[in-house]
Formats: C-alpha cells, structure tokens, sequence
C-alpha cells in the first residue's frame, strides 16, 4: 500500500503542476497507476469487486480533481470501473451459470459488435454484457447498484458448502482477470495510433489536398500510412499558433516524404476551397459529439462548413468522454500563460498597473483550447473504426458503465 | 579550507563514481531560500507574521518559490528562518512540502542574525552546500526554467573558475516619470558585456538629482564593449557557486546580497571574481519586494503570467478555484447576492459571502470572508475571515487576517489594516496610513537595524522623525486609542517615519496619483531644459542608450564634466584672489588643493590658471566696451560688433600684459616641464578659436608678451609650431599669425648655435 500511495502522490503531483502533456501519454500512465493500485489491493471474501471499485473510485476523485482540464484522466477511471464490473458480472455469470444452467442469457447475437475488443474470459464475459446492457428484466426489476451486485449473488447462490474455496478462487480470479483486461486497455491506448491509422487508405484518396491544423501524432501517422499505401495527396498544415506545432508536424511529414504545404491560421479560410478534407486531432470528444481541441479549430470547422468540406476527427478511444459539456468555452479550457504570445518585457510598459486607475489596461488571453459543435464535425475516426458525432453516445454506452459518469459526485458524496 | 579540500575531494570522488566525469549535472542541486527579507518594508504586518507567510492571491508567497524550486528540479532546498522563525517552521511542517518524494526542504533557523550576509556566513558554517546553488529569497514568484541558466554557468564555471555567479534579469522598462521599475523598486543601471554577457557596473541607487551615472574608465579599457541597460529588472535570482559562501565568510562585512556583494566583487580586482547575468524572455520572474510589487505580482499571477502558478492550478494544496469569464477565479462554496457585482479579474476565496449590491473589481478576497451590502472594494487585498459591514469603501487597500470594518467606514488609497483591527463605524482612514493593533517600535531596536537600505539621507531626519512620533505616542497612549479609530475601532495608527509622506506613495499599494505623475513629469520638464542648457550632462537623462559607442561617449563627456568643474573652480579661485589681494602664495596652496581634490595634472592647472588670467583680462575692456556701445547709435552698433576687438585691441593687450606681470609667478609654479607650457599655448588657441574671440587677432602679440615674461621658452614654442606643422590649414591660424615671431625665435637659436 504505502508504495502505491507514493505512486499515486507523484502522478497526483505531475499531474497538478501540468508536467504531462498529451491525452495518450496522460491516460497510458493512468491506466498504469490504476493496474498497480488493483494489484496492490487487498480483497476481502465478499463483495470483491465492489472493495476493487471503491479503491479505483477514491483514487479515481482525487485524479480527476488534479486536473480537470484533463478528461482523458477521467475517462480511464471510468474505463477501468466499467472492467471491473464487467469482469464480475462475467464471473457471476458463469457463477450461476454453473448452478443454474436454465439461467442462460436470453440474447447471444450482438456479442460480435465487441468482438474485437474481446476481454479474457471472451465468451463469458460476452454473454454477461449482454445482459448487462440492454437492460434485462432482471436488473431492471432488481435495479441494484452495481457494487451490491456479488452479495446479491451470493445470496442467490444457495447452499454454502464448498463455496468458501470456490470464493477464494474466484476472488483471486477476479483481480486476475481485471488486470489482465487493464493491461488490454494499456494496450489499446498505446496502439491506438496504429489501428486509427490503418483506416487511413480508406478516407484518402488519390491526388487529394488535406487540411490540418497543429500537431497530432495520430493526424502525423495517419498521414503516414496512407502516404505507406502508395497514396500521393498534398497536406496544408497550420501552424496552429501561439504554440506553433504546425511547424514541427510540417518538418516531420517533409521528412517522410509528404507534399507538405505550411500556412498560417488566419490562411485557412484563403484556402479551404482547395481543400478535399480535413483532418485534425482533438483533445476530448464529449458525449454529445462535440470536440474539445487546440484553439482555432472552430475556425478550421467553421471553414470547413461553409466549403462543405469534410471535418474528419481522428480521437483514440481514451479521448471518448461520457460528460455532456457544460459550458466547455470556459470550463474545459485552460488559459495559458500570456508569455507564448508576447515578449512581456517589451509590454511591461502596458502593464504597469501603477499609475492611472491601477487597473491593467492591456489582457492577454491564451486559451488551449477551443469547442467545435457535432454539427460542424462530419465524422469521428476512432480505434474501432468510422462514426457519426449522433453516434457517439452508443460508442460511450459501449465503454463506460452509466453508474461511473458521476464517479466524483457520489465520491464526494460519500466522504 | 579544510572543509572546502574535503568537498573538493568528495566532489571528485563523485565524479569518478558517475561514469562520465564531465556530468555533474548529476549533482543534486541545491537552493538556499532565505525566508526572511531583512527589510522593514512590509511592517506592520511583519510585526505579527513573516512576510514569506503572507498570502499572495490566497497562497502564502513562500509556496510559490518551493513549487517553483521544485519544479526546476532543485533536490534540496535549505530554508533560513529568522524573524518569526517558529511561524515558517509550523507552516512547512503541517504543509506537504515535507513530504515530496525528490524534493527535500529543511528548515535553518537562527534568532541573532540581521542580514542576508550574516545567513550565508551561518549557512557556510554548517557546511551543507556541496555544489552550485540556487540562491533565492522566499518572496520570489517565478516560472522559469533553469535548465538552460545552469548548463551557461556551468560552463562558464568550467571555462573560468572565477566566474562565481549567474543573475537572472529579465527586461522590464522603468516608468520615466517616477524612475522607478514596475514593482516599485528604483531604476537599476547595468552595464554588461554584450558579448560574454558579464556584469560589469550595478548600481540602483543612481541619483538621479544629477541626472548622471558614473562608470569607471577602466571599464572602458578593458571592455571592447559595454552595452549599459536602464531596463532590466534583477529578478534575485542567482545561480552561485560554493565560493560565493566562502567568499561572504571571508569579508565579513557584506551585508546585503546586491549592496554589499554584487557591487563588492565588481569593484575588487584582485580576486578577480565575476558575474554573470542570464536573461529570460518568456518566462516570468520577480521578488515581492514592497507593497507595491505585492499588487503588481498579485496582478500577473492574476494575469497568468505565472502559469501554472495561478489560482486555478492545485501547485502547493491550494482551494481548488475555477477560472470564469474574465479572469474571475471563484474557489467553491460561496455565497453571493444576485445584485452583487464582481468585476473582472477578481479572486474570492472559499466559503466568503458577498452582500446585495456590493462592488468588488480587481480584488482578491480571502477565505470565509463576510462582505456586507452596499460595499464598494476596488483593488484591493482582503485576507481571510475579514468582516466588512455594510457601506464601506475600500479602495487599494491591503486588509489582513481578521479585521473587522464597521458599517460605513472607509479606507482611502494606500491604507495597510493589521492583523485584526477594528475600524469604527463611518470612520474614515487617512490615505496611505498603517493601522495595527500593535504600537510603533518608538526604540528602533536590532531589527530596525537592518533597514541598511535607505540610509544614504536619513541619519539626520530619522532621530526627529522619531523623536515625533515618541512625542505622539506619548500623548496617544495617554488618550484612549479608540476616537484614533472611530467608536468601537481598536488599533494604532502609525505614524509615517521611514522616508517620511512624501515617499510614501512611491511603494504604496495604490496607484501613483495623477497629481504626484504631472508635478513630476512637470519637474523633470524643467531638468530636461536645465539639461540641455548645460550641455555637459547628458543628452537626455532617461534614455541611456545602449550602444558601446554611445556609452564610451557618455564616458568622455563624464570626465570633460569634471575639467570643466575643475576650470570653474579655478577661475572663481583666482577672481576671489584678484579682488581680495591674497598672497600668490596662498592662491598657489589653494589651487594646488582643488587639483588633489578633482584629480588633475599640472598640466591641468596651468590651462585653467591661464584661463582664469586671460578672462580677467577680458573682464575689463568688456565693460567699457559696453560703454562705448551705448554711446554710439545703432547704425554704429552693427559694425562694431565685428571693430570693436580691433578698436579694443591695444587696451586689450595692455590688459594681458598687465595681468600676466602680476600673476607670473602663479602660472610659473604650474610650468614645471615643456609639456605644460605647450598645454598653454594650446589652451590659449582653444579659447581664441571658441570662448574668446577677442584675443584671436592678438594672438602673436601676446604670445610675444609670454616670451618676454619667461612663461614660456622658446623650445616650447617651436615644438609648437612644429606640431602644428602637419595639422589642418584651419588648425594653422594662427600659427600663421605669428610665423614672423616664430621665424624670429628660429633665427636666434640658430645665432646662439
């Protein structure tokens, strides 16, 4: 325990003093941190997955609350609290499917829409989805909270001899299996690039001219592969100020071999018209469809509409978040220091708060981020493949448990 | 010593531990955070508690120097209590910097020291530092990276083991009306080398009565070139070597970091120390400083300009806060009126309740404050639990821990309210007052001491100043202190004795007013035109341009001041001698006193003696000259002003020859060699050529007239004319002048042959 909690403290602080940057990097190491925090932590006999949940949850709060700028954290909490629950009603399942083998679940057919993404015990696991998701008359009937799930079974499983070996099994098998999903997890995250990627042949086309603002690595390999493919298509970049990644994205294509264009953001409009598609990277895609990404986006979008040229969005599945926005603009912005857009001691003149009303006459705002409405965007490219922004909700009912999208309330809550 | 072969040694040893020897950035680094400023500048509050505990936008300021330490990778951090020293010490104990994983803060404390220096020295005894270290004071708030400072002085370290220290300035322009920086600190003059980027003059308190600096000559010498900033602000940041303790230990009279070091090792040349500076550009640094830097840094981090050392970011365990819509930071649970107005970049604390139709704009407020109705606060820093009833008025103001404002009181611009203080209903407190629940210090005991700031006027002032507010207090003390403070009110309100009123708004945490900008912009109008009159200061006295050329410029004319002074000073000398009769010999002694003093040559003396006797010379046929003028008509007038020196010239020559029979013994004690006497033929062509047109046409004759008298000799007078030889035809005049005298001289030595 005390070595997690020192593990817990760092990424707390790295994450507080903003010292990891990027969505990918900030939900692998979270995903990391939760894996250590499960296997460190002790599971008494009964009501298992709901100790795993209340641990994952307590440190999910104080994540979330370092930096909540930063949804991706969120996001892999969740991700996580869903596998747990999965991983145990899979278990349970199977559970009374042993004893019971009359309760089979009713439907097995829409178990192939998460083929893919299969966890360890896939048939199991599959058939408990099922009758997790579209709601079956038992949980609806039952309408238990999930955490009280195993002392329901528990008590449904009748006799009670030979059980207290098949629990401590079970207990073992169910941190097992947990970790074995994370690690599933950690590892989509960090190919998330590559499997976005291969869809690349499929969305670019011959002699096309792609439109895309600042540096993504996901917008860089996508590229990439499709360049790979033997596609030959010529790339805009904006230089996405005041931070400037365009330049580097810029030097990396031109590096690999790409037609590569690099103009500036006030540009975009000036050439949209040339433009066959636009691709960007985001920073979150909430559940609404809407797109959390680097500031003037909105304008690229906004283009984008008016020239009816395709806004694709490239977001691995980390990035997807449950939360509706409530005035992103501002609450999921972050403001910047003033200094990445001018040389504060050529201003300081302006600044000189001394003389006059005391009150600064110059402000200089620099927001991360900007929001682009689903309405502007014409298609998400995640890891499991193409969806429209009015799908996303369905993608987010895929990954995420509806109890866990108010994890910090009923923290907070509770202590 | 000892210690310092044991360091070296353990230093190397290290070194072959690590794998490559040339890494020792692998040294952890350390940071003295010296947590006590060792000023008065924040009194009262400072009576009560440290000034690095005080909230700077509801954070203790020290917490903004170790999030900052820590995150430019510093590992230890040794942090030196003095004054208030329990205080720092509970705080950091019960904070979490005592347990960061790769971060460790330890605490010095020490009751008997008064400076800066004195820590340091304290801090070499205990021998804890082992490699270069970050010197800082715990007022600081910065965000800069040290990466790329530490690798420059590591490398200069390598190269030059002199170089012991690398300050971090930033650029910054200085008000020119008030000469003063932004955060309230006087104009800092500094000269550096463009090129190495070494410190080579700094001086902050430049006086700029006089509207000049002084720069050492040999700086000139021995720096192809200088350039010389007016707009840098020193951040007080320092990257220093292990020598630097050693260097505090051995002159025990350094005091202050700046003052006394900085200024100190620029001076000495025997040790041969330097400093270096670092610039940064983007990144944010500056020290809280007086109460003004406190409102201005407050504005930046306000601002943002300290990202991520803002509100809204959790850097030290700090209330969360969320950023709104123009910069309005609101941390949770408060409780506002519908009809209350917060204005823009503005701080609220958690759990504080703000009435109906209240004001707030550009504030912050602290934690569980209670804001009545009606109140109007602009500008101003409300600390925690404050209560401020109904109706008052706060205008930049800083407002501590606890104060209680009946309903209807005001506070005009500049007020400071201690910890805890009552103010009394519709009581109104005079501008730029202190108020404490403490009474003023009336014996400056050690700690007043350390005020080593200003002390450059003040010894004389300060005792009656004291002597006053004894008086004061005395009859204060007598009376209840409460009508001090309206009814209910409870505190003191300190008499200003530190600079006196008339400086009080230059560090005030209210804004210059406009009166005080236009009656100095006013002023310095008129010095600009007394400048330009004089023409021997500088052009302009605010822009010192940074050019080598311009700067080496500068230098001259500061020397030709000097002779020029030198020249006045004579000539007054030898008038006051003319008209009181006083003995050569005493005028010799006395001339001889004003060259020790301005530091001239005998040459010197001799050209401004002669001067002085060629102007009396003039003197007299002037006045008649004036006389024959106004007899005549105005037709006449316009042609005298071209005849009259020749119509004057027999008096004139008369005049000369009179003149130089009476002081010749006076010139002669300054003719000691050759050089001197052509430094007076010399001198006198200047003054034909420019400040005395009149002698030009007799230039020859009265050349004759020296001859005749033995001022000059013959050998002096044709080395003359033989360096003339090569020189321009304008140049020649009057070597032309008197070709007939000089041909003559030839002839005679020649004949002598």
């Amino acid at each position: 325990m005390p070595d997690t909690q020192a593990l817990v403290n760092d990424f707390l602080n790295k994450l507080k003093k903003r010292k990891i940057e990027g969505s990918q990097a900030t939900a692998r190491q979270t995903a990391e941190l939760l894996r250590s925090v499960i296997s460190q932590q002790r599971v008494p006999y009964t009501n298992q997955a709901g100790a795993l949940i209340d641990a994952v949850k307590a440190i999910g709060e104080q994540l979330i609350a370092a930096n909540p700028v930063e949804l991706a954290v969120g996001n892999i909490v969740r991700r996580v609290l869903h596998i747990i629950r999965e991983e145990d009603l899979s278990l349970t399942t199977a559970a009374i499917g042993g004893l019971n083998l009359s309760a089979v679940s009713d439907d097995e057919n829409d178990d192939d829409r998460d083929g893919d993404s299969t966890l360890s015990a896939a048939a199991v696991a599959a058939a408990a989805r099922s009758t997790l998701r579209p709601p079956s008359l038992q949980t609806l009937l039952e309408d238990t909270p999930v955490s009280a799930a195993v002392p329901q079974t528990s008590s449904s499983g009748g006799d009670s001899e030979g059980k207290t070996a098949d629990k401590s099994s079970r207990s073992r098998k169910l941190k097992h299996d947990v970790i074995e999903a994370v690690n599933e997890l950690i590892q989509d995250i960090v190919t998330c690039h590559e499997q976005i990627a291969e869809q690349a042949v499929e969305h670019i086309h011959q002699n096309e001219v792609i439109l895309t603002l600042g540096s993504s690595r996901t917008v860089l390999e996508f590229l990439f592969a499709a360049k790979e493919k033997k596609r030959s298509f010529r790339v805009f970049v904006a230089e996405g100020a005041p931070r400037y990644q365009g330049h580097l994205l810029a030097k990396e294509l031109v590096a690999r071999g790409l037609q590569t264009t690099l103009i500036t953001d006030s540009a975009v409009f000036a050439m949209i018209s040339r433009v066959n598609m636009v691709i960007v990277g985001a920073h979150a895609v909430m559940a609404n469809g809407g797109v959390i990404a680097p500031v003037g986006m909105n304008l690229v979008a906004l283009a984008a509409q008016k020239h009816a040229v395709p806004f694709v969005v490239l977001a691995g599945s980390h990035k997807l978040c449950p939360l509706y926005p409530h005035n992103p603009e501002v609450l999921l912005n972050e403001l910047r220091s003033p200094s990445e857009l001018l040389d504060f001691g050529e201003f300081s003149d302006c600044m000189d708060f001394g003389s006059g009303s005391g009150s600064p006459l110059l402000h200089v705002v620099n927001p991360a981020f900007d929001y682009v409405p689903p309405k502007l965007v014409s298609l998400f490219i995640t890891d499991a493949g193409g969806h429209n922004p009015s799908y996303m909700y369905r993608l987010i009912a895929d990954y995420y448990s509806a109890d866990d999208l108010v994890v910090q309330r009923r923290a907070t809550a509770g202590n | 010593m000892g210690a310092q072969k044991k360091r070296a040694a353990a230093a190397a040893a290290a070194a072959r531990v690590s794998e490559d020897p040339d890494d020792l950035a692998r040294q952890p680094l350390q940071a003295i955070l010296l947590a006590d400023s060792f000023t008065t500048k924040f009194r009262p509050i400072t009576l009560e508690r440290p000034k690095v505990l005080l909230p700077l936008v509801n954070v203790p300021m020290i917490n903004y120097t170790l999030a900052w330490l820590e995150a430019a990778g510093v590992a230890e951090v040794f942090v030196f209590c003095c004054a208030h020293s329990k205080q720092v010490i509970d705080y950091l104990e019960n904070s979490e910097w005592f347990s960061q994983p790769n971060f460790t803060v330890k605490t010095i404390e020490s009751h008997n020291i008064i400076s800066a220096g004195d820590a340091l020295r304290l801090i070499y005894e205990q021998n804890v530092i082992h490699g270069d270290f970050v010197l800082i004071s715990g007022d600081t708030v910065s965000n800069m990276s040290l990466t790329q400072a530490l690798q420059e002085h590591k490398e200069r370290k390598k190269k030059d083991n002199n170089a012991v220290m690398t300050m971090i300035i930033k650029k910054s322009k200085p008000s020119p009306i008030t000469r003063q920086s932004r955060l309230g600190t006087d104009e800092l003059f500094m000269a550096i080398d463009p090129n190495t980027k070494q410190l080579l003059y700094y001086e902050d308190k430049a006086d700029h009565s006089k509207g000049t600096i002084c720069l050492d000559k040999m700086l000139l010498a021995e720096n192809p070139s200088i350039s010389l900033h007016n707009d840098k602000q020193d951040c007080y940041i320092d990257i220093c070597s292990p020598e630097v303790l050693s260097l505090f230990t051995d002159n025990f009279d350094y005091q202050h970091l700046r003052r006394h070091f900085v200024k100190g090792l620029l001076l000495d040349d025997i040790m041969g120390y330097k400093i270096f500076t670092h610039e940064i550009h983007s990144s944010y640094a500056a020290r809280i400083d007086n109460y003004r830097s406190y409102d201005i840094v407050s504005k930046d981090i306000i601002q943002r300009w300290t990202y991520p050392y803002v509100p809204d970011v959790k850097f030290c365990g700090n209330r969360a806060t969320k950023l709104e819509r123009r910069g309005m930071y609101r941390a949770l649970e408060i409780e506002q009126s519908r009809s209350a107005q917060v204005g823009s970049f503005t701080v609220i604390g958690y759990g504080t309740k703000i009435g109906s139709n209240s004001k707030i704009s550009d504030s912050v407020i602290g934690e569980g404050c209670t804001i009545g109705s009606n109140v109007l606060i602009e500008g101003s820093y409300i600390w925690d639990n404050v209560i401020i009833e109904d109706g008052c008025e706060l205008r930049h103001v800083i407002v501590c821990d606890g104060v209680i404002m009946k309903a209807g009181a005001v506070l005009k611009p500049g007020v400071v309210l201690s910890f805890k203080v009552v103010i009394g209903e519709r009581f109104v407190v005079p501008a730029y007052s202190k108020v404490s629940l403490l009474q003023q210090p009336t014996v400056h005991d050690s700690d007043e001491e350390l005020e080593y700031a200003d002390n450059s006027s003040g010894t004389v002032e300060f005792s009656c100043t004291a002597d006053q507010s004894n008086g004061e207090m005395t009859s204060e003390s007598s009376e209840a202190h409460k009508p001090k403070l309206g009814t209910g009110g409870v505190g003191y309100i300190w008499s200003i004795c530190e600079g006196g009123q008339e400086e009080e708004w230059r560090h005030s945490v209210a804004p210059i007013p406009e009166d005080k900008l236009t009656e100095l912009s006013e002023a310095m109008d008129d010095d600009q035109e007394l400048v330009t009159q004089d023409r021997t200061a500088l052009s302009t006295s605010g822009e010192l341009i940074s050019d080598s050329n311009a700067s080496e410029g500068d230098d001259n004319e500061d020397s030709k001041d000097d002779s020029v002074y030198f020249e006045k000073e004579v000539e007054a000398t030898f008038l006051r001698a003319v008209e009181e009769n006083v003995k050569v010999d005493h005028v010799i002694l006395e001339v001889n006193s004003l060259r020790l003093s301005y530091n001239m040559t005998s040459a010197d003396c001799a050209g401004a003696v002669f001067y002085s006797m060629m102007k009396l010379a003039i003197k007299t046929p002037h006045s008649s000259a004036i006389g024959l003028l106004t007899l005549y008509p105005s037709p006449f007038s316009m042609v005298a002003s071209n005849a009259y020196p020749i119509y004057l010239s027999g008096e004139l020559q008369q005049n000369t020859a009179n003149i130089i029979t009476t002081w010749q013994k006076l010139l002669k004690s300054y003719l000691l060699e050759i050089d001197e006497e052509i430094e007076i033929i010399l001198k006198f062509e200047e003054m034909c050529l420019e400040s005395a047109k009149e002698f030009s046409p007799l230039f020859a004759r009265i050349l004759h007239i020296l001859y005749d008298k033995d001022i000059l000799q013959e050998d002096a007078i044709l080395r003359w004319a033989d360096e003339k030889e090569g020189a321009d035809e304008s140049d020649k005049v009057f070597v032309r002048q008197s070709e007939k005298f000089i041909q003559w001289l030839r002839e005679a030595s020649e004949e002598e042959d």
